[in-house]
């Protein structure tokens, strides 16, 4: 059986890892390959690096570091942010990265999705999908105009994936910044057809809170799509990874904070998953 | 004289994790379009990247010089789309493979999550060179949807589960096949890349 996985993620900012609250409030945490090699050493299952370099004469900085990074690593990693076209693609993925997630032009062009699976493999092409919870099903038309047409067919298609009929999980763009007036379901099943190999659930919610990952919403997600999950956002201790894969079947668990503080060090995540059944690599 | 590898390139790219991984175990990697006629390379692997039609056409197109590779005697290493084309076909698309290992690769079952992304341990159903080391139950890195049935069983080395039980390493003679990344696959990926090198040194 496919173990379940423990995943650090380091965001990156110009080549150095950053700490992400809210998505806003940045903390310094150290060298990316060194983090990365602790990590491996560590017992991590992949890494993710998200690139949250603003300018774009700085992303040059982070193909750099992504080779830095594979010419050492024996694990597989993912890196994402910013990348916008095939060729910001190819450059992350001929440096040496297993894996490339896309956000924000993804769901202003869905068809980029199906552009880089069929140019990398649907086994490279991970769907970041950040997403807050919604109260009022009639309030989704009125976010954006962005893809309007297909929120109609949204609202008719989706049950509730919480029990009440009044919540919705509602896709963002830019970093969390930008609603989008999408249907976070709907658009991981438009995701999984068009060629995404695996979902990086991000919930807004609950990002930098370290009160637990959005559940509800990771297991709608399971119940609807045959994709890899990665839960992501609030984790703050063990038992929030083990609440993700059991009650959330997710498959993986992103954290950054309680791993880059050392407060709950892998290996002591990793035993507690396996003296509750789950199994994960050693 | 330091052992040297060619990587062939399938004009995909994402070879870097492989070469570098080839370096970390010491020896030299060669990236080529095209497999050179000289002998001028200890072993020769078939990366796991890109789509089995595209991939499948182009080595066809190579297949005398394969031919010769293996005459020489010199290993060959399929990784993960790598192995598949060393079978006869594929239900990924159309198109003939190299048929070095006779046999299909058919879709991992409905009843699982597709691709089978992560880490899986490894049944060893044979002894071989390959696996030298490698202990029983050792975890290794998976990123497919697919899978070969060799119509042969004696070629399968190892086996994994994702649904199913899977051939996750196959040899025949000095032609190997993983279906997992061993360049991803840490210590025991690390293990069999060391062991394909001895087999090249010869």
């Amino acid at each position: 059986m496919v173990a379940k996985r423990i995943i650090p993620c380091l965001d990156v900012d110009a080549g150095r890892v950053v700490k992400g609250i809210q998505f806003q409030h940045l903390k310094d945490a150290g060298d990316p390959v060194q983090q990365a090699r602790r990590y491996r050493d560590e017992g991590a299952d992949e890494l993710v690096f998200l690139d949250i370099t603003a300018s774009v004469e700085k992303r040059k900085t982070l193909v750099e570091m992504v080779q830095k990074v594979a010419r050492t690593l024996d694990i597989p990693f993912t890196v994402g942010g910013g990348i916008r076209t095939l060729d910001d693609a190819r450059a992350i993925l001929s440096s040496g990265a297993d894996k490339i997630s896309v956000n924000t032009a993804a769901v202003q062009r869905p068809e980029f999705i199906a552009e880089l699976a069929d140019m990398f493999g649907t086994q490279c092409v991970v769907l970041a999908i950040d997403a807050k919870r919604r109260l009022g099903r009639g309030n989704r038309r009125a976010e954006t105009g962005e893809r309007a047409a297909n929120v109609e067919s949204d609202i008719a298609r989706e049950a509730s994936p919480t029990g009440d009929p009044e919540v919705w999980f509602e896709v963002y763009t830019y970093g969390g910044r930008r609603p989008t007036g999408r249907d976070a379901l709907a658009w991981a099943a438009e995701a999984e057809r068009l060629g995404a190999g695996e979902l990086l659930v991000t919930s807004i919610d609950r990002d930098g809170t370290e009160t637990g990952y959005d559940v509800d919403l990771l297991a709608a997600l399971a119940a609807r799509v045959n994709l890899p999950i990665i839960a992501s956002g609030g984790c703050g201790r063990p038992e929030h990874i083990y609440e993700a894969f059991v009650r959330g079947r997710a498959d993986a668990a992103l954290a950054a904070s309680i791993f880059h503080f050392h407060r709950y060090p892998i290996p002591v995540v990793k035993r507690f998953l396996r003296q509750r059944g789950i199994e994960v690599r050693p | 004289m330091m052992t040297r590898i060619l990587i062939l390139d399938y004009g995909v790219g994402n070879l870097f994790s492989l070469m570098s991984a080839i370096q970390r175990e010491g020896a030299e990697p060669l990236i080529r379009q095209e497999i050179p006629p000289d002998p001028c390379f200890d072993g020769l692997i078939l990366p796991g990247v890109g789509h089995f039609t595209p991939v499948s056409e182009r080595l066809r197109r190579m297949r005398s010089a394969i031919d010769e590779v293996i005459e020489r005697g010199t290993p060959i290493l399929g990784v993960c789309l790598g192995m598949q084309v060393l079978f006869d076909r594929s239900e990924e698309g159309p198109g003939q493979g190299l048929g070095l290992i006779p046999g299909a690769v058919v879709r991992l079952p409905d009843s699982v999550k597709i691709p089978h992304m992560g880490w899986n341990r490894l049944h060893l159903v044979r002894s071989n060179p390959l696996l030298h080391g490698v202990p029983q139950g050792a975890w290794v890195y998976f990123v497919h949807s697919f899978y070969p049935q060799p119509e042969d069983e004696s070629v399968v080395l190892a086996r994994a589960e994702h649904g199913v039980s899977f051939p996750a390493v196959v040899g025949r003679d000095r032609i190997f096949g993983t279906q997992f990344h061993p360049e991803k696959s840490g210590e025991a990926g690390s293990l069999m890349l060391k062991n394909f090198l001895r087999l090249c040194r010869g």
